[in-house]
């Protein structure tokens, strides 16, 4: 079996890994048949609603429960009043201070939308109608609503997140050609299709979570931290997902809530949080703002870049959205800076939402790129090449792998970019105003350890069983690929089980690094369990390989025998039937030895602390895109509309390129809704988000979205995991706004520079 | 959601007494506007009253050459009808603009013409707003007002009316039929169906407590070129931003209404006169007294843009 060896991307005579196979899920999504946490059946189960602040900063005086807890059906109202006797849990690394109170109903208000009651009734309509009547007193204090609240300030300088070498600012102001500009993303939101909630039971001291989980593993420890149990007393049930984009990776305050609830009423409770209270149940992507000032020479040689950075975050915690993610690695500049502040406003704690950083750190530097294109007069493509970074400048590393190069000429060539013409609003389609641009991106790699099981059954078929989850992006699906390539048999007899927290520990699916660390673990138990099987079969002595006097046997298409075919050809059934064995079980993790031990489990499958940057071995390891958008702008009335786009992606060897490109396509339309829809409107009177359905936060249609070719350039990259892929579900939006903003500005000569590009910026 | 009661109504009169004996009473058909606004207690009525099974699903002839349309005729099939798109293609056109294939398919005439407006204070409960708590101010002055209307605004609101068929009903001459829950009827022509907000934003139309609409007249045809121009944020299943349904005649002179800018379609005959002198001089005539908000300022040139698209587009 030579699962090492380098196929060709996306091509049908692929093998296993490498295959376009359709979602192994995708029928029981598409009929019904997959079972959603707020779908689980249970019995005696009640329902919880929450009760959100009205204001934005301030404090509860009082809470009049009195009308709600006398309405038909209700079993009690939680308010702050209500000691619900949890502990603070671990952040994201596994710190966690000592027996401190977790109070996720709060007297103290931050920010609008805050859960700050709930009420518990008999049904779902009775939990509704008597949160209405909870009347909330509160005394209110001035709050800061956003970057541009006067109050805000210039914010909080994040040491840690300053790079630089050279002397930016010197080069700078030497530098002949100079450009200058501030750039700005607003609020942005997931609105995954499944909206938040769980559903919870208690038996004894053991918990048990149907949640949507990004990380099971992760979010079972919190609970078992916030109630101070055996970690191994929670389970987290998540089979299925409905999309999570870095929203549901931790459990949130209603979670607790819901929890602690089910735990003082002795019943089962089920917490859907409705669309609305979802824009402040969890953060979304934090606004920022960011100046970028370019220093060029005449001929497009890059001399430094100096940015400047912002981003709110809440008064309670430090979530950055690193403005400067992505600008040290793109291009070969010789004095660069980076600076990213903090300014914490009245909002909910803001959260990861698909390629955090790295994606209005692109919106950034690759709309001041072609900005200096323009200000040289010479093809942005022409003046990305030129100033190719043949290494990584931050680090000083060599890349891994960096195909960006074929990503920009492969692109440019599938695009047609040579028949561009560079003057902005010289191309034209009828009445229509016609643009070409280019936005690249990049996300780092990031490696975690992972475990997972293989079960050779009786009958030959095979199971993988690991915590880990997919969320739409395909786990089930390449691990059936993974394991029956290793294995020899039909992905077809492959059976993956998932999503449980009480199966083998797995990373979190975020950071675009699951698939790597995952297949890595079943590729490990799989060899093993092979290698266990080949091991019987020239052993056992009911086996009939054991006379021949083979060495070793293959296994393929289900089938094991002798190399180059002489002697006996069993099924795995039979071979199974005739050893004896109704099972054989391989647990293995990519741990390494001598950092083995319960402890190491506990921190690499619940925590994020072993978790590797790209630079953390000798090379600097990333994946690679460049996008080339056509826009086409009506100017009467300034509407935009993306009628082309090629993107063509370095995210290593491609596991399964059907669902590569689903999720890169994926990213470039939420991209095309970054750049000219989504925004949370904040009503700055009131810290509140107006536009909080989807009726008024505006997501693309299917109208919106044109034909989206995407190309894998890529190459097998090993240093960045065992079976050579690179992360692919988050690098595909980063480059897509800037890529539609420079569209625009070839389009109309106006430069849109905040997002999103509504049409009044455009008349 | 509070509780309610329900019955079927089985006629035109059952429904109309129906309604006129409980105030608290609302009609429902397509259900697509109200059932929202109950689930989130924005309407509450205690009774509901299915006018589904009335008879008042057919699109027929009027004697003098004109189209009656029953109130209950789903937005799909109005929009696909035969006569509405060879004669009144302007209506079929705005219908389509709206809303989704799903939405259209249980949508009526009568709901469609009753739709509340998308003001996000409206359906914010925990903000003030005079449309659904008279008196309690509108947040959506100062506060974001980007969709909002920017003529025949009140200091009480400044909603606008979100509908597509209603800017083709009023440029159509359209005329709504009712009956009153004595049986008496009544024909109301669409320039006086909906009312500005004034200071009662909260009664929208017209229409008296029970009173139901059965049907809506097309008067005959009028030929001219029939467009729909919706402008709007995103491709589809959005709210106009500003869209103009215009019938335009071969010699210069025709119709035009405006969505998107006011609480009701927005048509002013002074500046239908003129349309000879172009675009700009109708829009003028049309947002002469228009008081825009900073952020909606854009709406008062988007309308002479798109008006200006739909003349040149009607000479093309």
């Amino acid at each position: 079996m030579t699962i090492m060896e380098t196929r060709k991307h996306g091509d049908a005579a692929d093998g296993m890994v490498g295959g376009r196979f359709s979602r192994l899920d995708g029928k029981l999504k598409t009929t019904g048949g997959a079972t959603y946490a707020l779908e689980q059946p249970v019995k005696n189960l009640v329902h919880a609603v929450l009760v959100q602040s009205t204001i934005a900063a301030g404090r509860v005086v009082a809470v009049d429960a009195g009308k709600a807890k006398a309405a038909p059906g209700v079993l009690s109202v939680f308010t702050p009043e209500d000691d619900l006797g949890l502990l603070v849990a671990s952040d994201w690394f596994g710190n966690r201070p000592d027996n401190q109170p977790f109070h996720p109903l709060p007297r103290e208000v931050s920010f609008n939308g805050q859960a700050i009651a709930a009420v518990v009734a008999e049904t779902l309509e009775q939990a509704t109608e008597a949160a209405k009547l909870v009347k909330v007193s509160y005394e209110e204090t001035q709050p800061v609503t956003g970057l541009d609240d006067p109050n805000a300030g210039e914010g909080r300088l994040v040491d840690m997140l300053s790079v630089g070498w050279g002397d930016a600012e010197a080069a700078y102001a030497a530098a002949d050609i100079r450009i200058e500009a501030e750039y700005r993303t607003p609020r942005e939101y997931h609105v995954p299709i499944e909206p938040h909630g769980l559903t919870v039971k208690w038996e004894g001291d053991f918990l048990t979570v149907w949640e949507p989980s990004q990380w099971t593993h992760g979010m079972a420890r919190t609970y078992a931290e916030w109630f101070n149990i055996p970690a191994d007393n929670v389970r987290i049930v998540s089979p299925f997902i409905g999309g999570g984009f870095g929203s549901k990776a931790m459990g949130y305050t209603y979670s607790a809530v819901a929890a602690a609830a089910a735990r003082k009423l002795g019943r089962p409770v089920k917490l859907a949080v409705t669309r609305p209270q979802t824009f402040t149940a969890y953060g979304g992507r934090a606004a920022t703002r960011q100046t970028i000032r370019i220093g060029a020479t005449k001929d497009g040689v890059l001399q430094a870049i100096v940015h400047r950075g912002a981003s709110e975050t809440s008064v309670l915690a430090d979530f950055p959205e690193q403005t400067g993610a992505a600008t040290p690695l793109l291009y070969a500049v010789p004095n660069l800076s980076t600076q990213h502040r903090l300014v914490p406003v009245n909002t909910v704690t803001p959260g990861a939402l698909r390629a955090p950083g790295k994606n209005p750190s692109a919106f950034g530097l690759e709309s001041a790129i072609e900005e200096l294109s323009y200000a040289i007069g010479m093809d942005p493509l022409e003046l990305r090449l030129r100033n190719y970074a043949d290494h990584d400048y931050q680090s000083g590393k060599p890349w891994s792998t960096r195909q960006l190069r074929e990503a920009l000429t492969v692109g440019a060539e599938v695009f047609g970019w040579s028949k561009r013409s560079h003057e902005p609003r010289s191309m034209r389609d009828g009445r229509q105003l016609v643009g070409w641009g280019i936005g690249c991106g990049t996300f780092p790699v990031l490696k975690a350890a992972s475990e997972a099981l293989i079960r050779i059954l009786g009958d030959g078929s095979v199971e993988v069983v690991s915590g880990a989850i997919d969320m739409g992006q395909g786990t089930y699906t390449i691990l059936a690929q993974t394991a029956a390539e290793v294995l020899g048999v039909p992905a077809e007899q492959v059976d993956v089980k998932l999503g449980d927290s009480s199966l083998p520990g797995a990373t979190v699916a975020g950071g675009s690094m699951l698939a790597g660390a995952i297949t890595g673990a079943v590729h490990k138990a799989a060899t093993a369990a092979r290698d266990e099987l080949i091991g019987l079969a020239l052993n056992d002595s009911n086996s009939p390989f054991r006379d021949t006097g083979a060495n070793t046997l293959v296994i393929a298409d289900g089938r094991i025998s002798v190399p180059r075919g002489e002697g006996p050809s069993l099924t795995l059934a039979e071979l199974m039937s005739a050893i004896g064995r109704d099972r054989i079980e391989t647990q293995r993790n990519t741990l390494p030895e001598g950092a083995n031990g319960p402890e190491d489990h506990k921190r690499s499958w619940t925590t994020m602390a072993n978790i590797e940057g790209p630079t953390a071995g000798d090379l600097s390891m990333h994946s690679w895109c460049a996008h080339f958008v056509e826009v086409k702008v009506d100017e009467d009335f300034g509407t935009v509309r993306v009628s082309r786009v090629v993107s063509a992606f370095d995210c290593g060897r491609i596991y399964n390129p059907k669902l590569a490109e689903s999720q890169w396509r994926g990213g470039i339309i939420m991209g095309i809704g970054q750049a000219l829809l989504e925004e949370g409107l904040i009503d700055e009177r009131f810290g509140r988000v107006i536009n909080n359905n989807m009726g008024d936060y505006l997501v693309p249609t299917n109208a919106d979205i044109p034909h989206i070719q995407v190309i894998s350039v890529g190459i097998p990259d090993h240093d960045a995991s065992v079976l050579g892929g690179k992360g692919v579900g988050e690098v595909g939006i980063v480059g897509v706004a800037p890529a539609i903003a420079n569209a625009v500005f070839h389009a109309t000569g106006k430069r849109v520079r905040d997002l999103p590009i509504t049409l009044e910026k455009l008349i | 959601m509070r509780a309610f009661t329900y019955e079927r109504a089985s006629s035109v009169e059952a429904a109309a007494k129906a309604a006129a004996s409980n105030p608290e009473a609302k009609f429902i058909a397509g259900g697509t506007n109200l059932l929202d606004l109950m689930k989130l207690e924005i309407e509450t009525p205690t009774h509901l009253i299915d006018v589904n099974d009335i008879g008042l699903d057919k699109i027929e002839p009027t004697q003098d050459g004109g189209l009656r349309i029953g109130a209950l005729v789903r937005n799909t099939d109005l929009a696909a009808h035969e006569t509405v798109r060879r004669d009144y293609g302007l209506l079929s056109r705005a219908l389509l603009a709206g809303a989704s294939g799903q939405l259209r398919n249980k949508a009526s005439t009568a709901g469609n013409l009753l739709q509340r407006t998308r003001c996000p204070y409206f359906y914010d409960t925990n903000q003030p707003c005079n449309k659904r708590q008279p008196g309690s101010g509108c947040s959506a002055i100062g506060g974001f007002s980007r969709q909002h209307a920017v003529i025949g605004t009140s200091e009480a609101c400044i909603a606008t009316n979100p509908s597509d068929m209603a800017i083709a009903m009023r440029a159509l001459d359209a005329v709504v039929e009712t009956v009153k829950g004595d049986g008496s009827r009544r024909a109301i022509p669409i320039a006086d169906f909906h009312r500005l907000p004034g200071d009662t934003p909260h009664i929208e139309t017209v229409l008296e407590p029970g009173e139901m609409i059965t049907a809506v007249v097309l008067p005959p045809p009028i030929g001219g070129r029939q467009i729909y121009r919706k402008v709007r944020d995103r491709a589809s299943y959005a709210f106009a931003l500003v869209s103009v349904g215009a019938v335009i005649q071969s010699n210069g002179t025709g119709r035009i209404a405006v969505g998107g800018v006011a609480h009701k379609p927005w048509r002013v005959e002074a500046a239908e006169a003129e349309l000879p002198n172009g675009a700009r001089a109708a829009a003028h005539v049309l947002l002469a007294d228009a008081r825009p908000t900073e952020e909606n300022r854009f709406k008062v040139e988007l309308v002479e843009r798109t008006l200006a698209a739909v003349v040149s587009e009607a000479r093309g």
